[in-house]
């Protein structure tokens, strides 16, 4: 436990030392803010005390904004040689890849921490339905924990941060929209299992307040499998 | 705590770099690991640090095999890698705690063994800047504090005096000398001097082969065979001097250096005293005698005659 912890923590302090951090604070709160209070189908089109059009902006938002948190966690380790000092010491590949996921999670977790504010607003106003507003946000963390860590799979691939980030956002292109778009084109058996595997399904309900295990199995299956599988290219050290 | 390497063999694609090479370090000693480039001798070092798992053969470190006992092996082992990788954006006192956090140094020991560290790798000037800020030299000296900072039983050191100043090389191998009294420590090199000062045992790996084993003393005989002598006669004339030479019993090959200088290379037969045989010969003939130097084979010679080809 303990090398994960002291791993996340020097992830941390460097995202907020090379001002990543920073820049991703200002810019997921400045899209997530301007879109869900001031332009398009905002918050007072609704007509209802309601978060819902706040999720469907942050679930755009965090899928561009996680590949660059994650682009560079292995990919730079790779490439500068410090994996090989990080990995010779009392550390396993299972303790880096779980360190650098919790630091990716935990800023993602203190971004969205940062639009409490939209909450407090938002029932002053109306009646607001805090299941479902747990509910979003669960379903926001989650959906980030598995792009981070398909992230960190496409990281510890490559020693080029580019690559690494073109690579996740490919990978979670298909999660993302893709199997929703195959899904609609499809009938029967094809499009359920399509259906099934879009993010955008098991988001949709969660953000509607609908708290399904189906759900929660589905996302912490993909997350164990990208860490599985970022461990499983970490270890061939073949780069 | 000894090292044992087992008929290790590491293919990189069809290429052997690693070919079943077997060793033992004892506890204690300092071996010095040599090579051209590309013999192989990083990826040894890779594979003693279990950064690399060998296609065969094994690594037994105080008797505990590699990959089964790595988490608790790793812990007494300080290592330098090649070109000495850091994290450039981090101010070297808080990488030092990173790293003795890894090392699982207890908390209230920490600022100790950094003070320490700080203390016996030469770091006080520079301490506050962040490692991107650093000379060379210095960022050489963080690379040997990470590695010092458990005190580990075991330092496998991979160039360590690369980018050093002359003054800094001398400190450095000293201090590797001092650790080398109490820890086993592999230090690969191709710097020849440097393993002569440092190192009681030699290796000598060529692609991915050892081809020498031993102290730097052996290594020469070995490569020596029969001793040799430069002679400078004077007051005779070359041509008698070279014949008499060769008649001598003990005298197997003479070859001129010089011959307006009169300047001469013998070989000796095994258990001949040449040099003396020499001395006579020159009192019966009144030559003048003005150099007798025995030649030793420098370790470069030995080197060079057991990678090049």
């Amino acid at each position: 436990m303990k090398p994960i912890w002291i791993i996340t923590k020097r992830e941390l302090r460097s995202y907020f030392d090379s001002l990543i951090a920073y820049i991703l604070l200002v810019l997921f709160l400045a899209f997530s803010g301007f879109f869900t209070w001031l332009f398009g189908s905002d918050i007072f089109m609704s007509g209802q005390a309601s978060l819902r059009s706040f999720f469907s902006i942050a679930y755009w938002t965090l899928f561009f904004f996680i590949p660059a948190l994650t682009m560079r966690l292995l990919a730079e380790e790779n490439r500068s040689g410090t994996l090989e000092l990080l990995l010779t010491k009392p550390v396993s590949d299972r303790d880096v890849v779980l360190g650098k996921f919790t630091a990716a999670l935990t800023l993602i977790i203190i971004s969205l921490l940062f639009t409490l504010p939209y909450v407090i607003t938002v029932s002053s106003i109306g009646n607001l339905d805090s299941g479902a507003v747990f509910c979003g946000y669960l379903g926001l963390v989650l959906m980030s924990a598995v792009y981070i860590s398909i992230g960190l799979y496409a990281s510890s691939i490559t020693s080029n941060q580019i690559v690494a980030f073109m690579t996740a956002i490919f990978i979670g292109l298909f999660f993302h929209i893709l199997f929703d778009v195959l899904a609609s084109s499809f009938t029967g058996l094809t499009g359920e299992i399509f259906s099934f595997l879009s993010v955008s399904t098991h988001f949709e309900s969660m953000a509607r307040g609908v708290l399904d295990t189906k759900d929660l199995i589905y996302f912490l299956s993909l997350i164990v499998l990208g860490l599985k599988m970022a461990e499983d290219s970490l270890a061939k050290r073949n780069i | 705590m000894d090292i044992t390497v087992e008929n290790v063999l590491k293919t990189y694609g069809l290429q052997r770099a690693v070919d079943s090479i077997s060793f033992h370090v004892k506890t204690g000693e300092i071996l010095g690991f040599l090579g051209p480039n590309g013999a192989g001798k990083t990826t040894t070092m890779k594979i003693i640090t279990n950064y690399m798992i060998p296609d065969k053969g094994v690594v037994k470190i105080g008797g505990k095999s590699m990959p089964e006992y790595a988490n608790e092996l790793k812990r007494h082992i300080g290592y330098l890698p090649e070109n000495n990788p850091l994290y450039d954006d981090m101010p070297m006192l808080d990488y030092l705690e990173f790293v003795a956090g890894l090392q699982e140094i207890p908390k209230e020991k920490i600022d100790e063994r950094i003070r320490e560290m700080v203390r016996v790798c030469g770091l006080n000037a520079e301490k506050h800047k962040k490692i991107g800020e650093l000379s060379k030299g210095y960022k050489q000296r963080v690379g040997l504090a990470q590695a010092l900072i458990h005190d580990p039983e075991i330092l496998i050191l991979d160039e360590p005096t690369t980018g050093l100043d002359p003054n800094q090389i001398v400190e450095i191998r000293k201090l590797i000398r001092e650790l080398g009294q109490h820890k086993t420590v592999i230090l690969s090199t191709h710097i020849l001097p440097e393993v002569e000062a440092t190192c009681d045992r030699i290796l000598i790996i060529n692609k991915g082969k050892i081809v020498a084993d031993g102290t730097s003393e052996n290594l020469r005989k070995q490569a020596q065979g029969q001793d040799m002598i430069k002679a400078g006669i004077k007051d005779g004339d070359p041509n008698e001097i070279f014949k008499a030479l060769q008649e001598l019993p003990g005298s197997s090959v003479v070859d001129f250096i010089d011959r307006n200088r009169n300047r001469f290379e013998i070989q000796s037969k095994p258990d001949h005293d040449l040099a003396r045989e020499i001395f006579n010969l020159c009192v019966a003939r009144k030559w003048v005698i003005t150099e007798l130097t025995p030649v030793e084979t420098k370790l470069e010679d030995v080197f060079r005659e057991l990678t090049m080809n």
